[in-house]
């Protein structure tokens, strides 16, 4: 099973009248227990599409499945909801109860869960993102540090135990300690509980860190499509559009161009070590 | 949810755009004056007429006027089939037997229909002419001789100025809020009323925080430019009152005495 997109464009209007498209013609599939990464510019219509991935805006033109579920049927729309979870830019800002228990049972009492079943996925939840379950349960969310309310929200998402998780640049405003808290807690999900991850960031590290493909979004048309290692590869063509590249890759276009010959796919710490020990045996 | 219609400005360069905020409030005062004191519904041609020289002269298109009206629609029709329900009269036009629709009814329901028309496309002229930033700035300048008596016009505009400012950024919060809610299964379309009162809490506890977190903020920005209230604050754009204003307000001075003098005659 996999989320197929199919010649999806998009514009938005305003006042009755159409803007220029946000979305071009986007095709590719991602399939289960993917790591995807996605980059552009702001305004490239990223934020755009991953709302199409759980029906907040649906398009006339294209199609996007889940699962198999059309996304422009209406009735499919809230099987696909419980499917897509959805993080937002900033999503402490979506809290609204008065304890984080009841702000992270949110979601699974929408899905008309039974008080059991709620209290299994809030205390899963919220040890997921390392919400310690006695210590945080009967705490307003609004007394928490950033880093905290920003867990207790992934955890209101996490409950609902998606699939698929879509994240709008989870790390945004982050100090680097919950940064790498983020990170660890999207690679867990992956890795024990065949989650499959799409990212937003323009943190070109952590994309070639963790992502297993990214999309690389211009003007709201696939640029690349491709495993990071490649896409950075075009590391020329991503400055061209005003994007970066992670800074191994900045670190191995210099070495190339000081005459150190090194491979174009080399865009982690790791893959840089790798080369650099198969070096030195040769030597 | 996005387009709120009143008081929505339409930029441009016509006579009735480069009036003094304080003549087009003062006229729009008068205007509304011209309308109560109307007796007769076909008095009301006078402050109809004055509605569309101004209409004309500042080109803006009758579609605005229309749109500035369609959020009262049903207060109209209310409006006009309480009036033909429950006024009296003798010359029945049609009797139903339990009711019967008389002359006076039509004649009185046409009547308030009228007036809220035109006090709400008066009201309108003056938004869709003025910006928002001057329409405050006159209000101000007008309240500022009650400073006499400790009234805060300047706080008052400055709190004005910011609301209005601040609409469309809270439009847009709304939205994402509501986004973020109904990816986590939040159904806010079915239900009975009750239920989709209660639905709102996910949305108005986030939109509340975070206008008092944007409220805080703002005050910190504005403080950190050195922002201490009114007492000696110069302007950028300083309002004059010009000739044109002068001929305005007479024109309008002398459509009052008009509507005054037909009054007393017939």
């Amino acid at each position: 099973m996999s989320v197929v997109v199919n010649h999806l464009t998009y514009a938005y209007s305003e006042g009755g009248k159409p803007l220029p498209p946000t979305l071009i013609d986007l095709n590719f599939t991602i399939e289960e227990g993917e790591f995807l990464g996605i980059i552009g510019h702001t305004g490239s219509g990223k934020s755009t599409f991953v709302k199409h991935l759980n029906g907040l805006i649906a398009s006339e033109k294209g199609v996007v499945t889940v699962d198999g579920h059309d996304l422009s049927e209406k009735s499919e729309r809230k099987i696909v909801r419980s499917l897509v979870g959805m993080v937002f830019q900033y999503p402490e800002y979506q809290l609204f109860a008065e304890t984080v228990y009841d702000d992270v049972a949110f979601g699974p009492k929408n899905m008309k869960c039974d008080e059991a079943e709620i209290k299994k996925r809030v205390v899963r939840a919220m040890e997921l993102v390392g919400l310690d379950v006695d210590r945080f349960s009967s705490r307003s969310p609004f007394e928490l540090s950033g880093g905290e309310r920003r867990r207790a929200a992934i955890a209101g998402v996490l409950a609902m135990e998606p699939k698929y998780l879509v994240l709008d640049e989870p790390m945004a405003g982050l100090d680097p300690k919950g940064r790498e808290e983020i990170l660890a807690l999207l690679e867990r999900l992956r890795r024990e509980n065949g989650c499959t991850i799409i990212m937003i960031s323009h943190s070109m590290d952590d994309i070639a860190r963790h992502a297993t493909k990214v999309l690389v979004l211009e003007k709201g048309s696939v640029y690349l499509f491709d495993k990071p290692e490649i896409v950075f590869s075009h590391a020329e063509e991503l400055m061209s559009i005003g994007l970066s590249v992670p800074n191994v890759t900045k670190i191995c276009i210099e070495m190339n161009r000081r005459g150190v010959p090194i491979p174009k796919t080399i865009c982690t710490e790791n893959a840089f070590l790798n080369w650099f020990k198969e070096g030195r045996k040769h030597a | 949810m996005r387009d709120i219609t009143l008081g929505q400005f339409v930029a441009g360069n016509s006579v009735i755009h480069k009036l003094d905020p304080r003549s087009k409030i003062g006229m729009m005062i008068l205007y509304i004056v011209m309308t109560f004191l109307v007796k007769r519904i076909y008095f009301f041609a006078i402050p109809l007429a004055y509605l569309i020289i101004e209409l004309i002269l500042s080109g803006i298109s009758l579609r605005y006027i229309l749109n500035a009206l369609k959020p009262i629609r049903i207060l109209l029709i209310l409006m006009f089939v309480l009036n033909l329900v429950f006024t009296k009269g003798e010359n029945v036009w049609l009797d139903l037997g339990f009711w019967q629709i008389t002359g006076e009814a039509v004649l009185q329901s046409c009547f308030m229909t009228l007036r809220i028309i035109l006090l709400v496309a008066g009201a309108s002229m003056l938004t869709l002419t003025t910006s928002p930033l001057a329409l405050t700035d006159g209000l101000e300048r007008l309240l500022s001789p009650l400073k006499v008596f400790r009234f805060p016009a300047h706080e008052l505009a400055m709190m004005m100025t910011i609301a209005l400012r601040f609409i469309p950024t809270l439009m847009d919060e709304s939205d994402k809020i509501r986004s973020a809610q109904m990816a986590r299964g939040a159904d806010f379309e079915s239900g009975n009323v009750f239920r989709r009162v209660k639905s709102m809490i996910p949305i108005l506890i986030p939109l509340f925080v975070s206008s008092f977190r944007k409220a805080d903020e703002l005050a910190i920005a504005m403080e950190s430019r050195c922002y201490h209230g009114g007492e000696g604050r110069t302007r950028l754009h300083q309002l004059r009152f010009r000739l044109p204003d002068l001929i305005a307000i007479l024109v309008t001075l002398l459509f009052v005495a008009s509507l005054i003098v037909v009054l007393v005659l017939f």
